[in-house]
């Protein structure tokens, strides 16, 4: 099945991760990762981070208030998720995690929706089908396995789309990913394996995640090769992501990416991370800000100016408010949908449990 | 003719391929080797490697692969190899596989049929004799068939790959070399319908899968005691035939549950259960179960003492009679 043998080096990560904007936002030309993107590409790149953080922020909000039961922010990796998700084409599917609310506006899913599962009113409320965007996943890393088995599926239909899995540090120390790897690499399956490296897997550090030398080296056991990029730095996840992209769409096979990347939040609402890490480290990491740098960047550009500025930040404004709404207005599930869409043919099924809800509920008047 | 259940089951997969090329069978040794059992016999030299592959050893990897080709369009048929293996994609299965079409609002469709072969009675190895079925019928979102014949293992397997849900198919491994007089392809009766085998008047004897065999073989013995009993082949675990269960205990007022599964929380729990809610006042007897002790299954040359056989079926047809 495999083609000529790849060398070995070949899968090697580099040493340095790419990295093409300095936190002041100077450009660092990279033959080997040209950027295809004219000024409104660039524009979009920045206008997605800005909304993504603003909605971020709503939810945390949200939260606060109880409207959300619990919610696991993105903050500080808006870089990681819009550059890598912007390098698909529409046709190309993502299998998320369940932080990737910038990656799923980049592919328009509507964000109050996505936010039902935290919410506790539906557990998936956009179609995958419509957007290309798998339903977010808890169990952690298991998506690996479905983007893989998608893109086993192309390949075998001919279809030359790709698949693109996010996990986090932790996520590489589940089985799954790896499983995932193994059948990805024997079959060349066009997926790419996007690690947010952003430090912690909830509390603990990635130096108690592994002893790898990077994350990008566990491609290589699997004849995958490995690659790193500054994941704050949203032209490097782009190019990185870009590149990988044609590789799998060349039938070359998958690529294993680490996005290097800082959690700026709490791994979710609950979690308290003054326990596991101090000020001075959160502060020294708000310097690698992603939104700052490509601000910066197209300052040094002429493609940014107090104008655009008010647009995007009215629009991320809009688009919080439009979460607000969604949120508050979410009704709530009508109880009999319990028993809807647990089977297709739900043949000898429930046997009168469904009778005995419409009782209880008959009973409290609520039928 | 004469036709084996593991034949009979290759017919089907070999039909439904040919029937549908959106059909895929794969798993560990599958392709070339035909499976372990041969029950994937010449799939893949019929087929091409495309449709029928032999997978890396990772059962996860199996069932989670074969998520993403369901969501991707296709009809996958993934082989555990071994009952005591499906562990390591116990995930998958129950998290994922099971879950999806629900927390999707039925967006997302997973036809999926994993076949597992299952039980013991046939000298195997530590692991290689399990009966976990209790596991996927408690779990919401899976349907789980087991024939007990081979005209049902063609059919019910048809059936389970032509379903839109995701199917646990179990296989009992100790009759796959059983043979019955009959032609491919049949049509038995749809595969969530219990089946009474053989009517009786005296005790009513629930089974599935490898027991249907056993609990036959104890009627015929218990004949010759003067006892009458009717055999009900479950067929499904999930969903269970309730009112052919209840129907047959309101005509004998007895009831024994035979599985090889150990008993505490086994199938038998949730039929004597089933049974007193609906049968109460045809009660005669208790519900008896005649199970797999609450071990570890035992080591080969000990498993005639372990498994349900007809002494232990017909020991409780006369405790049930005495009432």
């Amino acid at each position: 099945m495999a083609d000529a043998a790849i060398d070995p080096r070949e899968l090697l990560p580099p040493d340095e991760p790419v990295h093409l904007l300095d936190p002041d936002g100077t450009y660092h030309e990279d033959p080997d990762h040209p950027i295809d993107l004219d000024d409104a590409g660039l524009r979009e790149l920045y206008r997605l981070m800005v909304v993504t953080r603003k909605v971020d922020r709503e939810a945390i909000n949200l939260q606060r208030q109880g409207q959300l039961g619990v919610y696991a922010s993105c903050m500080g990796q808006e870089a990681a998720q819009v550059g890598s998700a912007y390098a698909l084409a529409d046709e190309d599917w993502i299998f998320p995690s369940y932080r990737e609310l910038g990656a799923a506006l980049v592919r328009q899913v509507d964000a109050a929706g996505l936010l039902h599962l935290y919410r506790g009113t539906w557990l998936s409320d956009h179609d995958p089908y419509k957007h290309h965007f798998g339903l977010m996943s808890i169990p952690i890393g298991t998506q690996a396995l479905h983007a893989t088995g998608f893109a086993m599926g192309a390949r075998l239909d001919n279809n030359p789309i790709v698949t693109m899995t996010y996990f986090g540090d932790g996520g590489t120390s589940e089985g799954d990913p790896h499983e995932a790897m193994t059948f990805a690499g024997v079959t060349k399956a066009p997926v790419i394996f996007f690690v947010q490296n952003n430090q912690y897997a909830i509390s603990v550090p990635l130096e108690k995640q592994t002893a790898a030398p990077t994350l990008a080296h566990k491609g290589v056991g699997y004849g995958i090769p490995g690659r790193r990029c500054d994941g704050n730095d949203v032209l490097a996840t782009y190019a990185v992501t870009k590149k990988a992209v044609e590789r799998a769409r060349r039938g070359e096979g998958p690529t294993f990416i680490e996005a290097l990347t800082y959690r700026m939040e709490a791994h979710t609402t609950s979690d308290d991370p003054s326990r596991y890490r101090t000020q001075a480290e959160l502060d020294e990491a708000a310097k690698t800000d992603p939104i700052a740098r490509m601000r910066n960047y197209l300052q040094q550009r002429d493609l940014y100016d107090a104008e655009l500025e008010q647009a995007i930040e009215d629009q991320a404004k809009e688009v919080a408010s439009y979460v607000r709404g969604g949120i508050y207005d979410a009704p709530h599930g009508d109880p009999m949908e319990l028993f809807e869409h647990v089977y297709v043919d739900p043949t000898g099924h429930f046997d009168g449990q469904r009778e005995q809800l419409r009782a209880e509920l008959d009973a409290r008047g609520e039928g | 003719m004469a036709v084996t259940l593991a034949q009979a089951i290759n017919q089907a997969l070999h039909d439904a391929m040919a029937e549908d090329e959106r059909v895929l069978v794969f798993g560990e040794d599958v392709g070339k080797l035909g499976g372990v059992f041969r029950v994937t016999d010449k799939l893949q030299e019929t087929f091409s490697e495309d449709r029928c592959f032999d997978t890396p050893l990772a059962e996860s990897g199996i069932i989670g692969t074969a998520i993403g080709l369901a969501m991707y369009g296709f009809r996958p048929v993934p082989e555990m190899q071994f009952d005591g293996f499906t562990y390591p994609a116990f995930e998958q299965i129950v998290s994922h596989l099971a879950k999806m079409p629900n927390r999707s609002r039925g967006r997302v469709k997973l036809p999926v049929t994993i076949r597992i072969p299952y039980g013991g009675g046939i000298g195997a190895v530590e692991h290689h004799s399990e009966s976990p079925e209790a596991y996927w019928a408690h779990t919401a979102g899976l349907k789980v068939f087991t024939p007990g014949t081979p005209e049902d293992a063609y059919s019910m397997m048809r059936a389970a790959i032509a379903m839109d849900d995701p199917v646990v198919f179990l296989e009992p491994k100790r009759r796959y070399w059983m043979k019955s007089d009959t032609a491919l392809p049949v049509q038995t009766e749809a595969p969530h319908q219990a089946v009474v085998r053989r009517e009786g008047t005296d005790v009513t004897v629930f089974c599935y899968g490898p027991m249907v065999r056993t609990a036959l073989e104890a009627a015929e013995a218990a004949a010759d005691e003067g006892w009458s009993l009717e055999v009900v082949d479950l067929r499904s675990l999930n969903p269970l035939d309730a009112p052919t269960i209840v129907a047959s205990v309101q005509r004998t007022g007895r009831a024994i549950v035979v599985h090889e599964a150990a008993q505490t929380l086994g199938m038998g729990a949730e039929i004597a259960a089933r049974v007193q809610e609906h049968a109460f006042y045809h009660l005669e007897a208790p519900v008896l179960r005649a199970t797999g002790y609450d071990t570890p299954y035992p080591p080969a040359k000990l498993e005639e003492y372990w498994l349900p056989d007809v002494d232990r079926i017909l020991d409780l047809v006369e405790r049930s009679l005495a009432y």
